[in-house]
């Protein structure tokens, strides 16, 4: 009897053993914005992504197990970096992706780094996150505020668009986005008139409509996102902003922003995006599989990020055959060059920044659009070298040292 | 140019004027919140859902049956005040006289969830939805440029706003309610059906919430969310005005309308909490409220 249990215990062991020889268990954590403003750039739609992305990698055939889990930070901070400590201590993630919200992404940014993981940002857009706040253990994937700036900024300034006046979302996000965009404005010879600090979630914009109105400026930044830049628009529209002879720039509008504006009032609205659905076969292919999951919405360029982001990592992590070690893993990101169905070949920079083409669209109007989610036109393509911040200009500790 | 505060007279009068056009959501708002605390004992925390039905409702009466503005101002307000009186069957009433405490996290939980419910079919981002072709444009009044649907906005909910107090306050109907709120026992025994005016003041008060949501469709972002980003502001307005008192919510409302915009003016950075330093102010100087009753 007693034989009889050591040998059941023994092959139990030996069981363990190779099964734990066999698979490199992966958690990944997808941290974003479930239930508020920011909920359809990333929420659910993005947790798709990741899942689409361990399918595609298929784990089993690199002898690898993965999991994804996810939560919701709803854009507070202390939330955010408590989740990614107990993450990261009680649940033994390996990564976290996404997460919206630039205050958010900062603080779990530090937490990350404390405990040596890995951080793929998506949805938060501060360029702080490879400038100053860079970090060996982030890599910044979809875009940043610089790159909106540049994008849209600039286009608007060189098509006459010389004096901008800001309304600017009152976080890190928004402050991020003016400052970047005011250089750009500012290198390409136009000039800022003024700029009001809008509180996040604000309902009504008809004040700051009417400070923007009076400062008589060409161009109304909004330096804002989600149903901040809708409210604005929207209510914009209603005071006749248009009509006299000012244009909105939307900094940072995303796919899902145009569809809950609707076509009459977005149109001729210019945006820049990284990724659009309706670009190539291999995006809208993409796109059909994701919408099995959420029928009759279109991805944002946040989600088609995750979706890259964790593919690249996924590889990382089997070429190094390990994800203990985050540094290290983020320093196999950086040495492998990325490739996938969505963004096409690209790399990562020792800052972090992940590189790749970005694109300057139009929205289109109502009779020009021939079927749902037809919303764009391109109008430039920004190449992979020009469309982010130039490292010398980072501040990133992790270049100069 | 005549300058208060350094800043051109003229701005400021269109920032007061903005103010009292959002003060008259707010008046609205918390008139539903009032009529239906003071006669039912209720804190109706469903209202910023029911306000959000009330706009979700109108777009997609718009979408799928081609219903206009004009027709869903009518509409809404049935629709959604007779799931209001379901509600109320349903679960407010087992609740109402027990500790006010389980009917505000009854109505709580039922809002997370009639959100929750939306959110999982809409998404967050919201719905489009336009002004009727007749309310578009606007007037230059020399010192600002007043969308007229803005102008609309503010004449009818001050109707609105007038009539239900006149209705509570001044009719034979309204002494019925709130003998019916002091006494419900005798209002019985004089032959009037009280549970019944109960349930249809419950509904009453919904249906207010959801014209307040049909008038923010065209200006505001139609999304799940719309609710509870402004509950919380009109709370504070009926507790700056006093619990139940019909007239206190609708002149709270549209004067905190004009602080908050006042306060866009001077320090937009604290334009999303003034009101809350208004309320701490008001509640340590009278707890009763503005316009409210010492208990």
């Amino acid at each position: 009897m007693r034989l009889a249990g050591i040998v059941t215990f023994a092959v139990a062991a030996l069981l363990g053993a190779a099964a734990q020889a066999e698979d490199l268990n992966v958690k990944l954590g997808v941290l974003n914005d479930m239930s508020s403003l920011y909920a359809d750039i990333g929420g659910q739609g993005s947790v798709i992504a990741a899942k689409m992305a361990v399918q595609d990698f298929n784990p089993a055939a690199h002898g690898m197990k993965v999991d994804v889990i996810s939560a919701d930070h709803l854009n507070k901070p202390d939330v955010g970096s408590n989740i990614a400590r107990q993450w990261f201590d009680v649940e033994h993630v390996d990564a976290i992706l996404d997460v919206p919200t630039s205050s958010v992404a900062l603080a779990v940014n530090e937490v990350v780094r404390e405990k040596n993981k890995v951080f793929l940002v998506s949805g938060a857009a501060s360029s702080d996150l490879t400038g100053p706040k860079c970090s060996p253990n982030t890599i910044h994937w979809t875009y940043d505020t610089w790159m909106l700036a540049n994008g849209t900024g600039k286009a608007l300034v060189k098509s006459g668009g010389d004096t901008w006046f800001f309304i600017t979302a009152d976080y890190a996000f928004g402050h991020a986005l003016e400052r970047d965009t005011t250089a750009v404005v500012k290198a390409n010879g136009g000039q800022v008139l003024g700029s009001v600090l809008a509180p996040l979630n604000t309902q009504d914009f008809s004040s700051f409509l009417l400070q923007a109105q009076a400062s008589h400026a060409k161009i109304i930044g909004l330096a804002n996102a989600g149903g901040d830049t809708d409210n604005a628009i929207k209510q914009g529209a209603e005071f006749g902003i248009a009509a006299g002879g000012q244009h909105f720039a939307g900094l940072l509008v995303f796919i899902t922003d145009v569809e809950a504006l609707g076509l009459k009032i977005a149109q001729g609205l210019v945006l820049t995006e990284t990724w659009y659905w309706d670009m190539t076969d291999a995006n809208r292919a993409w796109t059909k599989r994701w919408q099995v999951e959420k029928p009759g919405k279109f991805p944002a360029m946040t989600v088609a990020g995750v979706y890259s982001a964790t593919l690249h990592y996924l590889k990382a992590v089997a070429a190094l055959k390990s994800a203990t070690d985050g540094k290290a893993v983020v320093a196999k990101m950086k040495e492998m060059p990325t490739d996938d169905p969505l963004f096409g070949k690209g790399y990562i920079r020792p800052d972090g920044r992940k590189i790749h083409p970005a694109y300057l669209f139009e929205v289109k109007s109502p009779e020009e659009s021939k079927y749902p989610g037809d919303f764009y036109k391109l109008r430039a393509t920004i190449p992979a070298d020009e469309a982010f911040r130039p490292m010398k200009d980072d501040n990133c500790p992790l270049v100069t040292n | 140019m005549i300058q208060i505060f350094g800043i051109p007279s003229q701005a400021l009068f269109g920032q007061l004027l903005l103010g009292l056009i959002n003060g008259s959501f707010y008046a609205l708002l918390s008139l539903g919140l009032a009529v239906i605390f003071g006669m039912l004992n209720i804190i109706n925390f469903t209202h910023g859902a029911q306000y959000m039905m009330g706009a979700f409702c109108a777009f997609l009466l718009l979408k799928y049956l081609g219903i206009n503005y004009w027709a869903a101002l009518v509409i809404v307000p049935i629709v959604i005040g007779i799931l209001g009186i379901l509600i109320e069957r349903l679960f407010l009433r087992h609740v109402r006289k027990l500790d006010h405490l389980y009917g505000l996290i009854l109505t709580f939980g039922l809002a997370l969830i009639i959100e929750g419910l939306f959110r999982n079919y809409y998404g967050s981002s919201g719905q489009p939805y336009s002004p009727p072709p007749e309310l578009t444009g606007g007037h230059n009044l020399g010192f600002m440029f007043l969308p007229n649907y803005r102008a609309w906005v503010i004449g009818f909910s001050l109707a609105v706003c007038l009539a239900t107090w006149f209705a509570i306050e001044r009719t034979r109907l309204g002494s019925y309610l709130r003998a019916a709120t002091e006494n419900p026992a005798l209002v019985r025994a004089f032959g009037i059906n009280v549970p019944r005016m109960v349930t249809l003041t419950y509904g009453f008060g919904v249906g207010l919430a959801a014209l307040a949501g049909v008038m923010a469709a065209p200006i505001y972002n139609v999304s799940p969310q719309m609710g509870s980003d402004l509950i919380i502001v009109v709370f504070a307005v009926v507790v700056i005005g006093g619990m139940g008192s019909i007239m206190g919510a609708i002149v709270t409302g549209f004067m905190l309308g004009i602080v908050e915009g006042l306060t866009k003016v001077f320090f937009p950075e604290a334009s999303n909490t003034v009101i809350f330093a208004i309320m701490i102010v008001v509640l340590l100087a009278r707890p009763a409220g503005l316009f409210g009753r010492a208990a």
